[in-house]
C-alpha cells in the first residue's frame, strides 16, 4: 500500500491537467464530475494507507521517486514519507476536499469559469499533498509554494474586481516573506547537517544536541520555520492576508483558509517537533505568538459585520491556539485541534457559503436574521458547528481545545487563563454570528426574503456529514479523566510526542474544564441577550477600533508599503536618472563633442566605421583561415 | 568539428542571407537556426562523454590559433542561443520586418559571434567573437527600434565600446606576459595565476568592467533598461536571455578561473555590488510603467544574484552549477516573456501598464501563457526557475564569505520583491476590465507554437532538472 502512495497526489495532478488543458471545451456536468472524483480515488488511497499504518506503524516509510536536484553534495531526492503524521493529514486533505469539491459542484454551477475553478482546486489539493507527503523540507517546500499560488489563484478568481486581486496579491507577498525564513530555515539545516531530510536529519536530534552544534543554531532554525509558518498559517505579524482572502468563493475558503491550507505551518512544526524541543527560545517565541495572535483576532472577530470575516479572524484565532499548544510541547493536542477545527471550520464556512448562497451574494449580518425558519438544515448543522468551536462538552471541539488549554495550565497559569480569555471571546462571536443570521427577524429586502431557500443536496450533504464529524470527531481524543486510552496520540506516538507536558491531577482537570465550560455557557447567554434586539448604531470608542481592525493595515500600508515606494520613486528619479545616467551621458557627450572636431576630418557616420571594423575583422578571419589552410 | 560547425553554420547562412533579397529569407534564418539546434543537441550528448574540443592555427604571426573547447557551461550556454534564435525565428513568422535580409543577416552573425564567445579557448578568440556578436546588435538596435534608438545604441555603444577598450589593455597586458607569447587559455591561466597580486588586481579591473556592463551590475547598467526598451523584440531577446550571460560567463571563464588572487581582492566589492543591485533593481521595477523597462530591471535583480553565486566560492562549488542551470533557465524565462510583451503591445497598442487591463477576459490564453512565465520568473518550485535559484541561494550560503548568512539574507529580499513588481505586471496587465473597446485576438498559432516550446522547458526543466545536471556533468 505504501508503494502506492505516489496515487494519492497524482489523481488530483490528473484532474488538473485535464480540466487546465481542455478548459474550452470541457462540459460542465464532466469538469465537476472529474475533480470530485479523482479526490474520492485519493481518499480511497489515503484511508488504505491510514489503516495500514494503524494496524502496523512499520508499514511505513520512505517512498523514493526520483532524484530531484543531485549536484556535487547537494542531494535532494523526490521522496514521500509515510506515517502515521502524514497519512492523518492525507486523509484530512482528501476527506475534507472531497466534500467541499462536491459541495462546489453546486455553490459555482452559474460561475463561468466553472472548469477552471476545479482545475485550481485540483492542484491546490496535489500541492497540499505535495506538502505533507515530501520527505525532506525542499519537497515540503515545492508543495507549501504550490498552496500559496493555488490561494492566489482562487482568491482573485474573480478577477474584474481589483480589491479581490489586490487581496490575492497581498496573501501571495506576505506569504513569500515568511518563505524567505522557511528558505533560511532550510539553508541552516543543510549547512549544519548536510542533510534536508527527515529520515536523516531527526535522529541525530533524538539523544539531544548533537556535537558540533549550539543551542542557539537550534533556535535559529526554529525560528527561521516559524517565520515560515506564520506567512501561512497567519500569525502575528503575517496574519493581515487571511482575512482579505475571503475575497476568493466560499468553498476556496473553507478548504484552503480554513481547513487544511493554512495549517501547514502546524503541520511543519509537529513534523519538526525534534528540532522545537532542542530550541527552548523558539518554543517560547511560537507559544508567546499563539497566544497574542489568539486573543487579537478573537477581539476583532467581535465587531465584525461579514460573515466570512468574522469565520475568517475566528480561523487566525484558533490557529493561535494550535501554536500555544506546538510551543508548549503538546504537538499531538494541536494535530488534534488541526483535525476537529478542519471539522468545524469546513463545516461553518460551507453553512456561511449556503447562507450568501440563498442571500443573491448578500454577506452582511445587518441584513439577515430569522433565516432559520428558511433554511432549517443550515441552520442546525450551523449551530452544531457553532456548539464544537465554543467547546461545549460532548462536541469536537470541545475534547482539542480543553487539551491545549490543560497542557497550557501545565506550563504556565497564565497561558491558560490568557487562552480562556480567548475561548470566551470565541464563544461570544460566533453565537452572536448565529443568532444574528440565524434568529429573530429578516432585515434584508423583501425581494432578498422572497428568494431565501434551503440550498439542494449537493451542498447540504456535506453540511450534515461534516457535522457528524464535527459532533464526533473528537472521541479520538478523550481526556484522562474519561478515558486512559487517548486514540489519536497512541496513532501518532511512533512519530511525533508530546514534550515536557506535565500531566495535571484529576482534580486540577475537573476543576479548569467545569470553569471554562461554565463561563462559555455564560457567553453563548450574553450572546444571545445582545442579539435579541439586534441595534446597528455606529460605534466608537474601542468598538470602532475593534471593527477597524486595530488599524494594523492602515498601519502596514503607511509604515513599509508607502515608504518603500517612496524610496523607490526617489531613486528612480534621483539615483537612477539624474545620478548614474547623468554621469554616463556626461561622458556621452564628451564623446560626442569629440566627434565632432572629427567630423572635420571625416565623414562622421559611426556606422559606417563599425562597418569597416566588421569588414577588416572578418577578413583577419579568412585570411587567417586561407593562410591555415 | 562539431563545434566549429556550431560558429559555421549561423556565419555563413548569415554572409548568404545579406544577398537573399526575397521575403523567404525568413524561413532560410529559420532553416538554419533548426540545423544549429541539432548539432547542438549532438555536441550535448556527445560532450558528456569526454569534452569537445577544435584546434588548428590562425593566426601564427601572433601565436593566436582558432581552439574551441566545451566544458559543462559553454555547451549548456551554446545549447540556449541554439534554442533563442529559433524561437525568434518562429516567432517573426507572421511579422514583416524592412529590409528583411540584412536584419536575418545581422541576427545570424551575432548568433556566430555568441557561440564562438562560449566556445573560444584562446584570448584573442574569444575577443574576436565578442566583437562579432556585438557589432551586428549595434546595427540592429539602431535601424530596427523604437523612436529613441539612434541616442539609446549610441549610449550603449560608448559603454560596451568602453568595456572592450579596457578588456583589450588586459588582454595585451597578459599576453605579454606569456611564456612565447601565446592566447592559449592554458597558458594565459598559468600566467595570470602567477602574477604579483597588485597586476593581478588591476587586470581584474580591466576585465571586470568589459564584463560587468555587459552583465551588467550595478553601476554599470543603465544602458540597459534604454536599450531593452528601444529594440525590437528579436533584439531585445538575443541582448536579454544571451548577450548578458558573455558577461558572467566570461567572468567565469577568463577571469575567476585565471586572476585568483585578484579575485580574491575584489570578491566582497563585486558581492556588495550585486547585492545592492538586486535590491536597487527591485526597487526600480517596482515603479516602472513601461513593462520592457519592469522586466529589464527585473533582469538586473536576477543577474545580481547570479554574479553573487560566480564570487562565493562555497567549497561544494554549488553555487557554480546552480549558475550554470540559472543562465539556461533565465534566458528561457525571459525569452517567454519578451514572446508575451510583443504579442500585448501589438495587440493593444502600448506597453504602458496604466494603459492595459483584462487580458484574461479578451485573450485567455496569452493570460495563462503570462502567468506561468511570470511565475517561473519569481522562482516558484517546480518551474525551471527554482532550481538555479535554490542552489545559487545553497551555495552563497555555503560559502566561506564571513558575510555568507548577510548576503544570503540581503539577496534573498529579492525574492519577496520580485513576488511584489511581478505580480503588480500580471494584475495591471491581466486583471481587472479591459480598458479598450478593441476586439483583441488571443494567440496565433506560431506564437502559441513558441509558447508551449518556452513552457513546455519551463515545466520539464523544473520538474526534472536532472536533464540540465546530465550535460554540466
Amino acid at each position: 500500500m505504501k508503494d502506492l502512495v505516489y496515487l494519492v497526489p497524482l489523481f488530483p495532478l490528473i484532474g488538473f491537467l485535464i480540466n487546465g488543458l481542455f478548459w474550452k471545451s470541457m462540459p460542465k456536468k464532466i469538469s465537476g464530475l472529474l475533480a470530485s472524483v479523482a479526490m474520492l480515488a485519493s481518499f480511497a488511497v489515503s484511508l488504505g494507507i491510514f489503516f495500514e499504518i494503524k494496524n502496523n506503524p512499520a508499514a511505513g516509510g520512505v517512498v523514493h521517486l526520483f532524484d530531484f536536484i543531485h549536484s556535487g553534495s547537494l542531494h535532494i531526492p523526490f521522496a514521500f514519507q509515510v506515517d502515521a503524521l502524514s497519512s492523518l493529514f492525507l486523509l484530512i486533505i482528501t476527506g475534507v476536499g472531497f466534500l467541499i469539491h462536491v459541495y462546489s459542484t453546486s455553490y459555482m454551477h452559474d460561475d463561468p469559469g466553472f472548469t477552471k475553478y476545479f482545475a485550481y482546486l485540483n492542484f491546490f489539493v496535489f500541492a497540499m499533498l505535495l506538502l505533507v507527503l515530501g520527505a525532506n523540507y525542499v519537497i515540503m517546500f515545492i508543495g507549501w509554494e504550490g498552496v500559496g499560488l493555488a490561494s492566489y489563484l482562487l482568491i482573485g478568481f474573480w478577477y474584474k474586481r481589483k480589491d479581490y486581486t489586490n487581496a490575492s496579491k497581498k496573501a501571495f507577498i506576505m506569504n513569500r516573506i515568511g518563505d524567505l525564513g522557511f528558505l533560511v530555515g532550510m539553508f541552516l539545516t543543510l549547512y549544519h547537517f548536510g542533510t534536508a531530510s527527515y529520515g536523516e536529519l531527526f535522529p541525530k536530534l533524538i539523544a539531544g544536541l548533537p556535537e558540533g552544534v549550539s543551542g542557539n543554531t537550534m533556535n535559529a532554525i526554529a525560528i527561521c520555520f516559524f517565520i515560515g509558518a506564520m506567512g501561512k498559517s497567519a500569525q502575528i505579524p503575517l496574519y493581515t492576508w487571511l482575512p482579505d482572502a475571503m475575497a476568493g468563493p466560499t468553498p476556496v475558503s473553507a478548504l484552503i483558509h480554513a481547513a487544511t491550507m493554512v495549517t501547514a505551518g502546524i503541520y511543519m512544526i509537529a513534523r519538526s517537533s525534534a528540532v522545537y524541543n532542542l530550541a527552548p527560545i523558539a518554543q517560547s517565541l511560537v507559544a508567546i505568538i499563539g497566544l497574542a495572535t489568539a486573543l487579537f483576532a478573537a477581539s476583532i472577530a467581535l465587531k465584525q459585520y461579514d460573515i466570512k470575516k468574522v469565520l475568517a479572524y475566528s480561523t487566525v484565532s484558533q490557529l493561535g491556539y494550535m501554536f500555544l499548544a506546538l510551543g508548549v510541547g503538546a504537538y499531538t493536542s494541536a494535530v488534534f485541534h488541526v483535525m476537529t477545527h478542519a471539522f468545524f471550520k469546513a463545516l461553518l464556512f460551507l453553512g456561511s457559503g449556503s447562507v450568501i448562497h440563498a442571500m443573491g451574494g448578500e454577506q452582511d449580518l445587518r441584513f439577515m436574521g430569522g433565516l432559520g425558519k428558511k433554511m432549517r438544515i443550515t441552520q442546525i448543522t450551523f449551530l452544531l458547528g457553532c456548539l464544537a468551536i465554543a467547546g461545549i462538552p460532548g462536541f469536537s471541539g470541545f475534547f482539542s481545545k480543553d487539551e491545549i488549554l490543560a497542557a497550557a495550565y501545565a506550563k504556565n497559569p497564565v497561558y491558560y487563563y490568557l487562552g480562556l480569555a480567548g475561548a470566551l471571546m470565541t464563544a461570544f462571536y460566533m453565537f452572536r454570528l448565529y443568532f444574528y443570521t440565524f434568529t429573530g427577524s429578516f432585515r434584508g429586502t423583501h425581494e432578498q426574503e422572497h428568494h431565501l431557500h434551503e440550498s439542494p443536496a449537493a451542498m447540504i450533504i456535506p453540511l450534515v456529514l461534516l457535522a457528524i464529524l464535527a459532533v464526533v470527531g473528537g472521541y479520538v481524543g478523550l481526556p484522562e479523566v474519561f478515558s486512559e486510552h487517548h486514540l489519536l496520540n497512541e496513532y501518532l506516538a511512533p512519530v511525533v510526542q508530546n514534550f515536557d507536558v506535565h500531566h495535571l491531577t484529576h482534580e486540577t482537570e475537573w476543576m479548569l474544564m467545569g470553569l471554562s465550560v461554565g463561563l462559555i455557557v455564560v457567553m453563548i447567554l450574553l450572546a444571545y441577550g445582545r442579539t435579541k434586539k439586534p441595534d446597528f448604531k455606529e460605534n466608537t470608542g474601542i468598538a470602532k477600533v475593534l471593527e477597524n481592525k486595530w488599524y494594523v493595515d492602515e498601519l502596514y500600508d503607511n509604515v513599509i508599503v508607502k515608504p518603500m515606494k517612496g524610496l523607490a520613486v526617489v531613486l528612480d528619479k534621483y539615483a537612477e536618472r539624474s545620478g548614474i545616467d547623468g554621469i554616463v551621458n556626461g561622458v556621452g557627450r564628451l564623446v560626442s563633442w569629440g566627434s565632432n572636431r572629427m567630423r572635420l576630418l571625416q565623414n562622421g557616420q559611426v556606422g559606417t566605421y563599425i562597418f569597416a571594423m566588421v569588414v577588416g575583422v572578418v577578413l583577419l578571419l579568412a585570411v587567417g583561415l586561407l593562410i591555415v589552410g | 568539428m562539431i563545434l566549429l560547425l556550431l560558429i559555421l553554420i549561423p556565419f555563413v547562412t548569415g554572409l548568404i542571407s545579406f544577398t537573399w533579397k526575397h521575403s523567404s529569407v525568413k524561413s532560410w534564418a529559420l532553416g538554419s537556426s533548426l540545423m544549429t539546434l541539432a548539432i547542438a543537441f549532438i555536441a550535448c550528448l556527445v560532450n558528456r562523454q569526454a569534452p569537445l574540443a577544435y584546434d588548428m592555427p590562425w593566426i601564427a604571426s601572433l601565436g593566436a590559433r582558432f581552439s574551441l573547447y566545451g566544458n559543462g557551461m559553454s555547451v549548456i550556454l551554446a545549447l540556449l542561443t541554439a534554442i533563442v534564435f529559433p524561437v525568434i525565428f518562429i516567432a517573426q513568422l507572421n511579422k514583416t520586418v524592412e529590409d528583411a535580409h540584412r536584419f536575418y543577416g545581422l541576427m545570424l552573425l551575432s548568433q556566430a559571434g555568441l557561440m564562438g564567445v562560449f566556445l573560444a579557448h584562446d584570448l584573442l578568440l574569444f575577443y574576436f567573437f565578442w566583437e562579432l556578436a556585438l557589432i551586428p546588435v549595434y546595427f540592429l538596435c539602431s535601424t530596427w527600434g523604437g523612436e529613441r534608438r539612434i541616442p539609446v545604441t549610441f549610449k550603449f555603444f560608448v559603454y560596451t565600446f568602453l568595456g572592450s577598450l579596457l578588456m583589450l589593455a588586459g588582454i595585451i597586458y597578459l599576453y605579454l606576459q606569456t611564456p612565447g607569447r601565446t592566447f592559449d587559455w592554458e597558458t594565459i591561466r598559468q600566467t595570470g595565476a602567477s602574477l604579483p597580486a597588485l597586476q593581478q588586481c588591476t587586470v581584474f579591473c580591466l576585465f571586470f568592467i568589459a564584463f560587468g556592463i555587459k552583465m551588467p551590475v550595478f553601476p554599470f547598467h543603465t544602458w540597459q533598461p534604454d536599450t531593452y526598451e528601444q529594440s525590437s523584440t528579436p533584439v531585445t531577446i538575443v541582448l536579454s536571455a544571451l548577450m548578458v550571460k558573455m558577461g558572467l560567463f566570461a567572468t567565469v571563464n577568463w577571469l575567476v578561473n585565471i586572476l585568483p588572487e585578484g579575485t580574491a581582492y575584489w570578491t566582497n566589492t563585486v558581492m556588495i555590488l550585486s547585492v545592492i543591485g538586486i535590491i536597487y533593481a527591485s526597487l526600480l521595477a517596482m515603479v516602472q510603467s513601461d513593462i520592457k523597462r519592469l522586466i529589464a530591471y527585473s533582469s538586473i535583480a536576477h543577474i545580481g544574484l547570479m554574479s553573487l553565486g560566480i564570487f562565493a566560492n562555497d567549497p561544494g562549488g554549488i553555487a557554480m552549477n546552480g549558475l550554470v542551470v540559472q543562465m539556461f533557465n533565465h534566458g528561457i524565462n525571459i525569452t517567454g516573456m519578451w514572446l508575451i510583451v510583443s504579442m500585448i503591445e501589438q495587440r493593444y497598442g502600448t506597453r504602458n501598464l496604466r494603459e492595459l487591463g483584462g487580458m484574461a477576459g479578451s485573450a485567455p490564453t496569452m493570460a495563462i501563457a503570462l502567468v506561468i512565465i511570470a511565475f517561473a520568473n519569481i522562482a516558484l518550485p517546480l518551474t525551471n526557475g527554482f532550481i538555479g535559484e535554490f542552489m545559487l541561494f545553497h551555495g552563497i550560503f555555503q560559502s566561506e564569505n564571513p558575510y555568507h548568512i548577510t548576503f544570503m539574507v540581503l539577496a534573498g529580499l529579492g525574492v519577496i520583491f520580485g513576488a511584489v513588481y511581478t505580480l503588480n505586471m500580471v494584475q495591471k496587465v491581466a486583471y481587472g476590465e479591459a480598458k479598450t473597446a478593441a476586439i483583441v485576438s488571443d494567440v496565433s498559432k506560431n506564437e502559441l507554437f513558441g509558447l508551449i516550446i518556452i513552457i513546455g522547458l519551463i515545466v520539464l526543466l523544473g520538474v526534472y532538472p536532472r536533464l540540465l545536471f546530465g550535460i554540466i556533468g
